[in-house]
């Protein structure tokens, strides 16, 4: 089942929509080339008939609310209901932003608080909560960074990122000015130091980092790796996409990173895609601080304030205070986990994922060695036989009503199959997923030509995916109207 | 004909006097999938071999191109702005990418065909 637009559902038979009132006077006089020649063709549809389009498109989604969504290096975690209660409370949700901080000292306070319990799960010293989504943070904190060493007089044209990071890494890097230059991975899939030390100049200004690496290994070397960069002169950079894995247990800014970036939507909870927006606070060590985004919340005499007054602030990252409505959700499951909460959570998302790993042994390849931690990369390069891939393999769990795991992410692994399973999963969940993948698998040997006309139950089956990159349709057009 | 070298990122080069002829392997074009996209310099434009010269993008992944040679581009396909698939399906010939003219020889660090065989043979499933 799939369902119309809106437009192509459109009969004459209804009222055409009801608009407000603008709220404004209409511009007086416009020039007439800017004016319509005849009014737009909204669509018109009876009020239940509106209801019940949107209705049906949400039952066609699919959720974290519904299923299983084991989509590696995203977290896709719960989103408890508590932090919605939270976000709604009318002195959070019904707030302006030009508000005098004088009247929103309890929305001041939260972010004041917020920004502490992620310094102390984070091992840094100040916080800016405005970036909106984490490859934003990750801009912030280059920016900064930048700025840091500008400020000594030095000039440091390069970034250094592995060649297993998240795209956003050099992506960021090339958005602030960098020439982005790759380091390699050991075969045992951490950061090769031979290739970082050859990399390593004066010229470097920072290192991108995640760990765990977007293959799901520890770092074991960070030490070494954060002595080699600091040695330079260059600064090391944290890539918080994996910090579910870390929580209570060890802290970036004790491993060396000077900046440190972090998902709200990932590792605390808060929605993450179309149900977000994102959040991505950026912490800091203190030879950084001085170039956080204005303004920072401040607080004396027991009162809250905004400060602007930041004379080497790299500027305003975002509108207002970053995505406020995120902060309190975060807030909350901070609040509500507490810090052995949070501990708990990050050791049965390791175990999670090591579960779900070792009941995939045999069945899929696993390229490198574990233990892992809160997620692991397989290979489907084991079905290439039957001319199956790990594209078809996500196909078919689709099929049998999961999510699919990252494919072909990262890039250093053929056929690759990224499974992040969340530590808030039950064993039956995990379970039913292995079982899932075991059946394809086999599948693949007995009848691979019926895999590969999976899925067959849901609303669209194989979509064309080059088709639609070659060729994009962005927008519906009546008939006979072009561009 | 002359002979045909290729890189460890997956390039062919091909020289016919002083212009080379830049594309993707058969090797690199299969493990990309199809491509969709490919952001290509313009005319004129200075390569150091090794330098990123453009992007060739695939419903998988978007990888880097990078430079054999040395030298100015005098030549851009064109033709693989509207056909982007011809990549796939003739990397070798119509799926060629950029002209250069070289600035000297080709360099070395080139791989010959049997060495580059042993390379994706490293890589292959």
């Amino acid at each position: 089942m799939t369902e119309e637009l809106t437009f192509e559902k459109s009969h004459p038979s209804a009222p055409p929509p009801r608009l407000p009132e603008a709220g404004v006077e209409a511009a007086p006089r416009l020039p007439a080339n800017l004016l319509r020649k005849r009014p737009p063709a909204l669509p018109r549809l009876s009020e239940p008939e509106v209801m019940r389009h949107y209705s049906r498109l949400a039952s066609l989604n699919y959720s974290i609310s519904e299923n299983f969504y084991p989509l590696g290096s995203c977290t896709m975690k719960y989103n408890p209901v508590a932090n919605e209660q939270a976000a709604r409370l009318p002195g959070f949700a019904e707030l302006h932003p030009y508000q005098d901080p004088e009247t929103i000292q309890g929305a001041l306070e939260l972010m004041w608080r917020l920004e502490r319990a992620l310094c102390e799960i984070a091992g840094v010293d100040r916080i800016t909560l405005q970036p909106a989504a984490g490859a934003h943070g990750e801009w912030t904190a280059l920016r900064m960074i930048q700025a840091y060493h500008l400020a000594r007089g030095e000039e440091r044209s390069e970034v250094i990122v592995p060649d297993a990071a998240h795209g956003t890494n050099p992506a960021s890097a090339a958005l602030c000015g960098f020439r982005v230059v790759e380091v390699k991975s050991a075969p045992d899939g951490r950061v090769d130091v031979g290739d970082l030390e050859a990399k390593l100049s004066n010229r470097v200004a920072a290192l991108m980092l995640t760990n765990p690496n977007t293959l799901g290994l520890f770092e074991r070397q960070i030490l070494e790796v954060s002595e080699m960069v600091h040695a330079t002169g260059a600064k090391l950079y944290y890539d918080g996409a994996n910090l579910n894995a870390l929580m209570g247990i060890c802290r970036p800014g004790d491993m060396g990173f000077d900046a440190v970036h972090m998902n709200l939507h990932k590792t605390f909870t808060t929605p993450h895609g179309g149900g977000g927006p994102g959040s991505g606070p950026v912490g800091v060590k203190a030879d950084l601080v001085p170039f956080l985004p204005r303004p920072t919340v401040e607080r004396e005499n027991g009162r809250f304030f905004l400060d602007s007054e930041r004379p080497q602030s790299i500027g305003r990252v975002r509108s207002f205070y970053g995505n406020f409505g995120m902060l309190v959700r975060a807030f909350t499951y901070i609040q509500a986990m507490g810090g052995d909460g949070l501990t708990q959570a990050s050791k049965d998302a390791v175990l999670a994922a090591n579960y779900v790993r070792k009941r995939l042994e045999g069945v899929l390849d696993l390229p490198h060695e574990g233990p892992c931690m809160h997620e692991f990369v397989a290979s489907a390069r084991n079905l290439a036989p039957q001319g199956i891939k790990a594209l078809d393999l996500a196909k078919g769990l689709l099929e049998r009503g999961f999510y699919a795991p990252t494919v072909y992410f990262p890039l250093i692994v053929p056929e690759a199959v990224m499974v992040e399973p969340t530590e808030t999963e039950s064993k039956a969940t995990l379970d039913a997923f292995a079982e899932a993948v075991k059946e394809i698998v086999e599948l693949a040997r007995t009848d691979p030509d019926e895999l590969r006309a999976e899925p067959r139950s849901l609303p669209v089956g194989r979509l064309d995916e080059v088709r639609a990159a070659r060729n994009p349709v962005l927008r519906w057009r009546p008939d006979g109207e072009s561009d | 004909m002359a002979e045909r070298y290729y890189t460890e990122s997956h390039e062919w080069v091909q020289a016919e006097g002083d212009v080379a002829t830049v594309g993707i392997t058969d090797f690199a074009q299969s493990q990309l999938g199809d491509v969709v996209f490919l952001e290509l310099p313009s005319v004129g434009r200075m390569l150091e071999a090794g330098d990123s010269f453009g992007v060739v993008e695939s419903v998988k992944a978007a990888s880097d191109l990078y430079s054999p040679v040395s030298g100015s581009v005098v030549e851009v396909n064109e033709a693989l702005s509207d056909n982007p698939e011809t990549v796939n399906r003739d990397p070798f010939g119509a799926g060629w990418l950029i002209k250069v003219r070289l600035n000297g020889d080709l360099g070395e660090g080139l791989l010959d065909e049997a060495g580059y065989k042993a390379v994706t043979e490293g890589q292959s499933h």
